[in-house]
């Protein structure tokens, strides 16, 4: 579960990226953070994987508190989250499955419990005939899907996919779209922050937008709830 | 897991080491070159020192008994000169021994003839236990001793001794920490040339839950290996280098009377300081390095 309790965040700069924002996810939901540049996505985004602490207010993610939290514990409640970005962020000399057991490996993982778990996530996502592929020989939409897989391979409580479809074409967006719906029916929760009006209103999920450090609606009334 | 950890620890700090060859090479190069200089110094300092103690043991003060004394009065002074502080022993000279000597010195002793031991005078030949205090051993000597008469020393001699000391002790740490900041530096850059080079590596291990001990260790190790090898390579030149120049010196002409310490006598204590240094030059070097990639 996430949740923002009056969340204000501002930069050293004097930049006030957040100006007292709550808002709550559920176990289980999928949800579209939506909201132009500079409305304070990213700023969320950095306060959910704890890069950044709030200035004030209160940020609950999988039950870790990370307002108050010790730093030392921030790698276990990074464990809870698998993050997806627009450029996947593979390492481009390891093969797709070194790729995605380099995730659990770094968090300790036994040999035993990589070779099981690893071709599971692999065919979950359609890539197990792909998998002693190395990044530059896949296409974009593959490359996100290995990135998908990396954020999945430790299960998760939480996804969250940081403009996920920015660069691919439309047909490859919708199929990681669909992949991220079939990933959050399977249980785990999805947090989706995009641009892209059509992929949005493609699926009735919950949209929060937000702009200048606002929410300015959350429901289910789709994209236009941010036009407006 | 934990030996599994242990391994991959092993593995990455290996295959990093052969993926960044020639800093590894260059690091390596730099540690010798700095721990071959500490090392040195290090054997110069416990040259002189060495040599500094023979000559102490060699430096003496002579405080002559009043001639008012008989010899057994002046005998009787012998505790009262021992329990000086700095003494270590003072031995007594009767000035029927002291002509005899000082005759002996000389090839002809037709110069002497019709002189006797009453020009002389009962002495002690002083040992001191440290020469650096001889200035406050020649005092108490001067005026606390009844029945001493007076007392020669080499003052200037045995200063000189202690200035050598000092400056050679301080050159050597000086130049050992110098040296030792520039290794911690070096070794720093190279590593964090690696953490450059592996930064996205590093922010997916942060982003998916990798303890910052789990980042850090690889890159220990890596540092650790070259520190190790910097400090066994450096031993040995080091070791063949000191055997030459020992070897020159003691053959040497006009240099022949000094005495070197046998390398194997140090071997141990430099072994184990170069691999201190070498060892805290790499594991410190790398966590200098890898530092700023843990902050997130």
């Amino acid at each position: 579960m996430v949740q923002f309790t009056d969340v204000f965040k501002s930069y050293e700069n004097g930049t006030k990226a957040l100006r007292g924002i709550s808002f709550t996810i559920n176990d289980g939901e999928f949800v579209f953070l939506v909201g132009p540049s500079g409305s304070g996505k990213t700023t969320v985004i950095k306060l959910l994987t704890g890069e950044i602490a709030p200035t004030d207010g209160t940020v609950m993610v999988n039950d870790y508190n990370l307002s108050t939290m010790k730093f030392s514990k921030m790698p276990y409640m990074r464990r809870t989250l698998g993050v997806v970005f627009q450029d996947y962020r593979l390492i481009e000399d390891k093969t797709v499955y070194e790729n995605v057991a380099f995730a659990m490996r770094v968090i300790g993982a036994s040999g035993k419990e990589i070779r099981r778990r690893v071709p599971y996530v692999l065919e979950l996502v359609g890539l197990d005939t792909r998998t002693r592929r190395r990044p530059q020989e896949l296409s974009g939409g593959e490359q996100q899907r290995v990135a998908i897989a990396r954020a999945l391979v430790n299960n998760p409580k939480l996804i969250i996919a940081d403009e996920p479809t920015g660069n691919l074409d439309p047909a490859r967006s919708l199929e990681i779209m669909m992949l991220l719906q079939k990933i959050n029916e399977l249980g785990t929760t999805v947090l989706v922050v995009t641009h892209e009006k059509e992929l949005v209103e493609s699926f009735s999920k919950r949209v929060i937008a937000i702009d200048a450090g606002k929410i300015i609606s959350d429901g289910m009334d789709g994209y236009y709830s941010y036009e407006r | 897991m934990r030996g599994n950890r242990f391994g991959y620890y092993i593995r990455e700090g290996v295959s990093s080491i052969f993926n960044h060859g020639f800093m590894s090479f260059a690091s390596v190069c730099i540690i010798v070159a700095c721990l071959l200089i500490m090392g040195s110094f290090t054997l110069l300092a416990i040259n002189v020192d060495n040599i500094i103690d023979t000559m102490e043991s060699q430096n003496e003060l002579m405080a002559f008994v009043d001639d008012s004394l008989t010899e057994e009065q002046g005998r009787a002074l012998e505790p009262v000169i021992e329990a000086l502080p700095n003494v270590d022993r003072a031995v007594f000279i009767t000035r029927e021994k002291a002509w005899e000597d000082f005759v002996e010195t000389y090839e002809n002793p037709r110069f002497f003839e019709g002189l006797n031991s009453d020009v002389t005078r009962d002495r002690y030949v002083v040992y001191l236990d440290d020469i650096s205090k001889m200035q406050e051993t020649y005092d108490a000597l001067s005026t606390q001793v009844e029945g001493i008469a007076w007392v020669r020393a080499h003052l200037e001699i045995s200063q000189g001794f202690v200035r050598i000391r000092n400056v050679v002790t301080l050159v050597s740490m000086g130049l050992v920490a110098v040296l030792f900041v520039i290794s911690l530096f070096i070794m720093s850059n190279t590593i964090k040339l690696t953490t450059v080079e592996r930064r996205d590596e590093i922010a997916i291990m942060k982003m998916v839950g990798a303890t910052s001990t789990f980042i850090r260790w690889p890159f220990v190790v890596q540092g650790l290996i070259l520190g190790l090898i910097g400090a066994l390579v450096s031993f040995t030149l080091e070791w063949g280098l000191y055997q030459l120049l020992a070897q020159q010196l003691v053959s040497g002409a006009g240099i022949s009377f000094l005495s070197v310490i046998p390398f194997y006598k140090v071997s141990i204590p430099i072994l184990i300081a170069f691999g201190v240094v070498g060892l805290g030059v790499g594991v410190i070097g790398s966590s200098l390095a890898i530092k700023n990639y843990l902050k997130v």
